[in-house]
């Protein structure tokens, strides 16, 4: 699934490509159990239902609380059994069973039994609920899936028709007990919830029930809670990262990785090559926007779209504002993401000549540098941005300057991020956006929420109930396509003509996938960044902080 | 005391003066991106260096002062001309008038202005030019801004109103316009400017903490609040400190302010004692 957050838009990357770092491993020593581990996230968790987490903070909080039948490695971007011992996938597709782990109970006591998965399976997959989590499991399986639980802790999940990647369509999804009393608070995860006090805390403790065990056969996790700062202003974050009261950042800028690396030292802010992220710009497209209809017209224009991306210099945006900690993007899938990158994808040429002929072709004229559509109207248009943060002003600021080369005049409208997803995912009262998605899975069929015509997160024109385009068909149709075989070579070529299409078509421009950067205490041990999100808390059960020294 | 004031007042008629003449002072405009010259050193061509887009930071101040300066004591006008009608309405009417007022000023003055701003910017239309964004900004810091002022005139008001001179006015069978254009008035006065000056750098401050917070000011328009976003990075000023130009004016044209305000509310009040004697 892709998120839209806060710094993003993301995409998955695929049997990967990027090189994560990782901490150089602090010889010797006995894991330490007990202590803190304190880090921010960046907003309030806006829901308690782990099925619901859609944002960073909750999705957070799923991670840390709850436990999944599989759970992705994020650093060898492989699969692992978690609540599931084992699988086995049947029919070419059609069928997965599972073997669930014996004598695994939730945190309140309540055993895991097949039935929650089951359960689980149906709340998901409810259409009332809308859990986001659900959108890649509904498009593959409608209403069509069988859930049999054969006994022996065996759970046999059957789909209409073959499904690409059954697996990972069930990868993270948090397993909920069908017989507690405590519902989704009863969990299977390393830690559960124990305060929260809006606008400074979440507070997570141990789960003393977790089935994971560490040094010495003792029950993970090793530490005793996780702290979960309510931080919006990623400068305090900083400042009190180096003051030792935060353990990790999972998203620096360029800027501090520089000073951090300078203070702290080589090891301690890591640059994991490029992130699972796009920046990316796009225009409204929704037929029913309350803006101009004239502008409408522009903004359905191939040309006109094809011609701001032919004016922009991708490579000042990666000099300039991420210190070349970054690449120019070429498409929907992040440089990361070297198995299902279309070979030979570049960004568009930064070309004047040619993007001020193809706004010629579209009957636009020049009167003197300012342009002018065939109806006389000054193009002019708004991009709504997000107001927290430098890196999204500087990239907007560039592409005032840069569109203003080809006459366009850009007003540049920071907002604070509530607002920001009001107009953007309720009102639809934007004309162009700038924001970046964030991909949380290598195989790109987890992004069909984006892609899709009628998904909410289609953004550029959301919830079509046909199909607007005749190359947004084509793209449904190669989604539902590939999402219906395990046959990779089929699934490579339709995600191959995809990104050739969002290409062609430009209804999003890409601009940058940025670094993954990250910072991480020099005393956090067993830490392994990965490039895929989220890069540290990931093993959060294994990590422990190494004593002080005196 | 009166050199330092005259050399307060010689300070921001030089500042504003180079405010206004920008166009014609400033090498560049404020928007040209040098990019093949991001972070640059102050030198010839730039005096005060380059920003990280290129663009030169002398032209930007000079830009950004006349944003600033312009529209802080427009909008500090507004808020004591809204302050000064509230206060002296309360003061001299009484009555229900004056809870009204003193509801309203607690109202008011009990808002959460910064999420009001946030909440009225994001409401806007999103096609206004940068000097429209700029111009809405400070009219919403002189629409709300009004209050504490409000409360302060009014208790001038009410002493004023009790005072020896005004009882013999009265009983001298002065009433109405005449006693309010010769005899309160004059006395509000000195409360009245000063109210106006110390709304003019609280304005300013507005403006930058807005700007700080990515609002106010759009790019790519410069202010003093845009500009002081660089100095989020500290290291950076000690490595580049002529980044620090912004703070200095701002704190430098905050104190001249300050300097050239204070004997007004002093010289009045003393007027007055005199008056009452």
């Amino acid at each position: 699934m892709r998120v839209l957050a806060l710094a993003v838009l993301s995409l998955r990357v695929a049997a990967a490509g990027a090189e994560a770092a990782s901490i150089t491993p602090v010889p010797g020593g006995e894991p330490v159990w007990g202590g803190e581990l304190r880090f921010a996230i960046h907003g309030e968790p806006k829901t308690w239902d782990p099925l619901l987490a859609s944002e960073d903070a909750a999705a957070a909080i799923r991670l840390l609380t709850h436990g999944s039948l599989v759970r992705l490695n994020r650093k060898t971007q492989k699969n692992e059994p978690d609540l599931a011992e084992s699988w086995k996938i049947l029919e070419n597709g059609k069928r997965i069973v599972f073997q669930l782990r014996g004598g695994v109970t939730f945190s309140d006591g309540t055993p895991l039994m097949p039935e929650d998965v089951r359960f689980t399976l149906k709340r998901v997959m409810d259409p009332a609920l809308h859990a986001p989590i659900g959108d890649a499991l509904i498009a593959a399986a409608g209403t069509g899936m069988v859930i049999e639980t054969p006994g022996a802790g065996r759970v046999s999940i059957s789909f209409p028709t073959a499904v690409a990647n059954p697996v990972g369509l069930l990868e993270g999804l948090p397993v909920l007990s069908s017989q507690s009393p405590l519902k989704d608070k009863a969990v299977l995860g390393p830690f559960e919830l124990a305060e929260y006090k809006a606008g400074a805390y979440v507070l997570l403790k141990r789960n003393p029930r977790y089935w994971k065990t560490g040094a010495g056969g003792r029950r993970l996790p090793y530490f005793d809670s996780v702290r979960l700062d309510i931080q919006t202003n990623r400068d305090i974050e900083l400042q009190r990262f180096r003051k030792g009261e935060v353990h990790l950042m999972e998203t620096i800028d360029a800027e501090s990785f520089a000073r951090i690396n300078s203070d702290m030292g080589p090891q301690v802010a890591l640059d994991l090559g490029p992130a699972f992220e796009n920046e990316m710009l796009w225009f409204n497209m929704k037929p029913d926007a309350p803006i101009a209809e004239y502008k409408k017209a522009w903004f359905q224009s191939q040309n006109f779209r094809r011609a701001v991306a032919e004016s922009i210099h991708l490579d000042d945006i990666v000099k300039l504002v991420y210190q070349g900690r970054a690449t120019a993007a070429a498409g929907i899938l992040s440089r990361a993401n070297r198995f299902w990158l279309k070979q030979g994808l570049e960004p568009h040429p930064l070309n004047v000549v040619s993007a001020k002929k193809r706004l010629a072709e579209e009957r636009f004229q020049y009167r003197g540098e300012a342009l002018f559509d065939s109806a006389g109207h000054p193009v002019e248009f708004s991009l709504v941005t997000s107001s927290s943060g430098k890196t999204r002003t500087r990239i907007a600021a560039m592409l005032q300057d840069d569109l203003a080369k080809i006459g366009i005049k850009l007003n540049v409208v920071p907002l604070d991020f509530p607002s920001l997803l009001e107009r953007i995912g309720r009102t639809g009262n934007y004309e162009a956006a700038l924001l970046g998605l964030v991909g949380e899975d290598i195989d790109p069929n987890s992004d069909s929420n984006v892609w899709l015509s009628h998904a909410p997160q289609h953004m550029w024109n959301p919830n079509q109930k046909q199909p607007a385009t005749k190359w947004e068909a084509e793209i449904d149709k190669l989604i539902a396509a590939q999402a219906s075989t395990a046959d990779q070579k089929k699934r490579k070529a339709a995600f191959d003509r995809i990104q050739q299409i969002i290409w062609d078509e430009a209804p999003v421009i890409h601009l940058v996938n940025r670094n993954a950067l990250v910072a991480v205490s020099p005393r956090l041990r067993n830490a392994q960044p990965a490039v895929m999100n989220p890069h540290v808390y990931w093993n959060a059960d294994s990590l422990y902080l190494a004593a002080e020294k005196k | 005391m009166k050199a330092l004031r005259g050399l307060c007042w010689g300070l921001l008629a030089l500042v504003f003066c180079a405010a206004l003449g920008a166009h014609w002072i400033a090498p560049a405009p404020y928007e040209k991106q040098f990019r093949e010259s991001a972070n640059a050193g102050p030198g010839g061509q730039f005096l005060l260096g380059t920003d990280e887009l290129g663009r030169d930071r002398f032209s930007r101040l000079l830009y950004g002062t006349r944003i600033s300066l312009m529209l802080a004591p427009a909008a500090a006008l507004l808020a004591t001309f809204i302050a000064a009608l509230a206060g002296i309405g309360a003061g001299m009417i009484g009555g229900r008038l004056e809870q009204l007022v003193l509801s309203a000023v607690d109202l008011v003055a009990s808002l959460p202005w910064l999420f009001l701003l946030i909440a009225v910017r994001a409401v806007l239309p999103l096609n206004v030019s940068a000097y429209t964004s700029v111009g809405v900004t400070f009219l919403l810091l002189g629409v709300l801004g009004w209050a504490g002022a409000a409360r302060v005139i009014r208790s001038a008001v009410l002493a004023v109103k009790e005072s020896g001179f005004l009882l013999a006015a009265r009983g001298l069978g002065v009433g109405g316009v005449r006693l309010f254009a010769i005899q309160l008035l004059p006395n509000l006065r000195g409360p009245i400017l000063a109210q106006f000056w110390l709304s003019i750098p609280l304005f300013i401050m507005a403006e930058a903490n807005l700007g700080v917070l990515g609002l106010g000011v759009s790019e790519p328009l410069p202010s003093w609040g845009n500009l002081l976003l660089d100095l989020a990075n500290h290291r950076e000023i000690v490595e580049a400190p002529w980044r620090l130009a912004p703070a200095v004016l701002l704190v430098v044209v905050l104190l001249a302010l300050q300097v050239v305000q204070n004997p007004v509310g002093t010289r009045e009040a003393g007027r007055r004692e005199v008056a009452e004697a």
